[in-house]
């Protein structure tokens, strides 16, 4: 009773925030509504009685992927009549594809039909005696092993890509050593001079060359007395 | 009594009260711990601290709240109204709800689920939505950049936070919050995994911004960050949420390294205590660290604690990830190894 209360809660809200994720006008609604959409999901698995997927997909999707997008958009300074500006031009190519998708969809739909055996497989997620991430990690670090480790091998290469992509060597950037920081001593930051009164002192030279001008901070005990 | 605990109404009344029996003593904590923090601020700074209202100033959280209630509620003309009023609304909903998984004592749970630490770090990594959405709906720059700082800042630690989870669970073999504590009998995992101690528990500063990771709400350079908008009530929640999620990671860091609700040692007069004693006991050490560490360390630099989450804590988490495993089953220790 409950369950099944639960469950056309989760669904039916699930439906209209994912409908809302492509209808509403303000990016950032999206983004929340298709948060509120990952939401349902993982309590539709919940129902299903895979937990520990369940809390995945919140931590994974809610918890990095979401926050990052909406970290993007936030930070779009979107200006929504351009966007629905070029509605009309662009109309006959985007319909062209929805419709090569709809028309996709369809022929896969008609052609699928579901193993007797299924629901049977569906009425118990996971084999007796065992929690529901035990019985995960037997089948995903066993009999898929290799498909495992190909899922983590394209998930390296998508993070070393966007590193490549990203990362640029600027000169002149200024970048703080801690380990030279410390390693600085007294003797080669510091002079301590003894300046004769009404006479006043030119500041001797340095006794190491000035060799770093990325050195971030901590210049300021250079030579001695300027009064 | 039992048929009528069996029945749905009873089901739901007993969850309620259960439900009412957790989050009273969270909130009276909660406004304690806002005394507390006072109190030993001042102390370790040579001043007294709040003394006037009631005796030793004890009645000083409930003249705060009533003087919040009293003020009024401002919404920024330019403000996202729905989102501002509910980015508080969610801060202090998700430092509340992650409370329905900590076992108090042995079998004194609300919800003994088999996944409760990974709930619980779910109900953490969440807690950055409130923050974001608080510092986008106020429509001010101050309060943006400080959700940006935080939003960063709080994906950075957690990744630290989900090693030092891992090499916890490694050592345990279950997910369930009950099992970990239990598997802490004898031996504490704060001794043999001190290192992931220490990260996790700066992490855990990290995470609920908190001195010396405070920038999200730097007030000597971004005012409040991102809560500069708000007043009256909805202040009030960030406030009641950020020191309802201290004292949840202290819970958690509890739980995962100090033994949960189990005594000190095992004997005479110590296990007198009942657990949910120790727990609280322990909680409050857990706070007095977070409160003297906010009186002696100076805010962090941006760029430094970037470096410490992405550069020193990730790195040497996912080292001490594989050692453990690595001794584990270099030693025949794994949990549940037949």
């Amino acid at each position: 009773m409950i369950a099944t209360l639960a469950f056309y809660a989760f669904a039916s809200v699930l439906v209209a925030s994912a409908a809302m994720v492509v209808t509403s006008r303000n990016p950032v609604h999206a983004v929340l509504f298709l948060i509120l959409a990952f939401f349902n999901a993982a309590g539709l698995f919940l129902l299903a009685g895979a937990e520990f997927l369940a809390m995945i997909l919140v931590i994974v999707y809610v918890g990095a992927v979401a926050v990052l997008f909406l970290f993007v958009v936030m930070m779009l300074d979107v200006n929504f009549s351009e966007m629905r500006s070029g509605f009309v031009r662009y109309l006959p190519i985007g319909g062209a594809v929805g419709l090569v998708l709809l028309a996709e969809l369809l022929m896969v739909g008609a052609v699928w039909s579901v193993s007797p055996s299924a629901p049977r497989l569906i009425a118990v997620p996971v084999p007796g005696g065992v929690t529901n991430t035990e019985a995960l990690g037997r089948v995903l670090y066993t009999d898929y092993i290799y498909l495992f480790q190909a899922a983590g091998i394209v998930l390296l290469v998508a993070m070393i890509g966007a590193i490549v992509l990203t990362l640029r060597d600027r000169p002149g950037t200024k970048r703080q050593d801690i380990a030279r920081q410390i390693d600085r001593s007294r003797r080669e930051t510091l002079d301590m001079v003894n300046v004769e009164v009404g006479q006043g002192m030119v500041v001797p030279p340095k006794h190491e060359p000035a060799k770093q001008p990325e050195h971030a901070n901590g210049n300021g005990h250079h030579g001695g007395g300027h009064h | 009594m039992q048929e009528f605990l069996a029945t749905p109404f009873g089901t739901l009344l007993f969850t309620v009260v259960a439900v009412l029996v957790i989050m009273v003593p969270v909130l009276i904590g909660v406004a304690y711990l806002t005394y507390a923090e006072r109190k030993v601020l001042a102390a370790m700074q040579l001043r007294k601290g709040p003394n006037i209202v009631g005796p030793f100033g004890l009645f000083q959280p409930f003249a705060d709240a009533i003087k919040l209630m009293m003020k009024e509620t401002i919404v920024p003309t330019g403000s996202n109204r729905l989102l501002f009023l509910m980015a508080p609304m969610l801060t202090f909903a998700l430092a509340l709800i992650a409370w329905a998984v900590i076992p108090f004592g042995p079998g004194l749970v609300l919800a003994d689920i088999n996944v409760g630490v990974l709930y619980l770090f779910a109900i953490s990594s969440l807690g950055v939505y409130g923050i974001i959405i608080a510092g986008w709906a106020s429509n001010s720059k101050y309060a943006f950049l400080g959700a940006l700082r935080s939003a960063a800042q709080m994906v950075s630690y957690e990744v630290s936070i989900g090693f030092v989870i891992i090499t916890v669970l490694l050592c345990v073999g279950s997910l369930n919050l009950t099992e970990v504590v239990l598997a802490q009998q004898g031996l504490w995992f704060a001794i043999p995994l001190f290192p992931m101690f220490v990260v996790f528990f700066i992490s855990a500063l990290a995470e609920t911004n908190r001195a010396p990771f405070d920038l999200p709400e730097g007030e000597s350079e971004i005012v409040a960050g991102f809560f500069v908008e708000y007043s009256s009530m909805s202040f009030a929640l960030f406030f009641l949420g950020e020191y309802a999620n201290m004292i949840l990671m202290s819970g958690m860091t509890t739980i995962l390294f100090l033994g949960g609700w189990l005594p000190l040692w095992d004997i005479a007069p110590l296990n007198w205590i009942p657990g949910p004693i120790w727990f609280a006991l322990k909680i409050c050490l857990c706070l007095f660290v977070f409160l003297w560490v906010r009186a002696t360390f100076p805010r962090y630099r941006y760029d430094q604690l970037m470096r410490l989450g992405w550069k020193v804590f990730l790195p040497f988490s996912l080292l001490w990830v594989v050692l453990t495993a690595g001794a584990l089953m270099a030693f025949g220790w794994l949990p549940g190894q037949t």
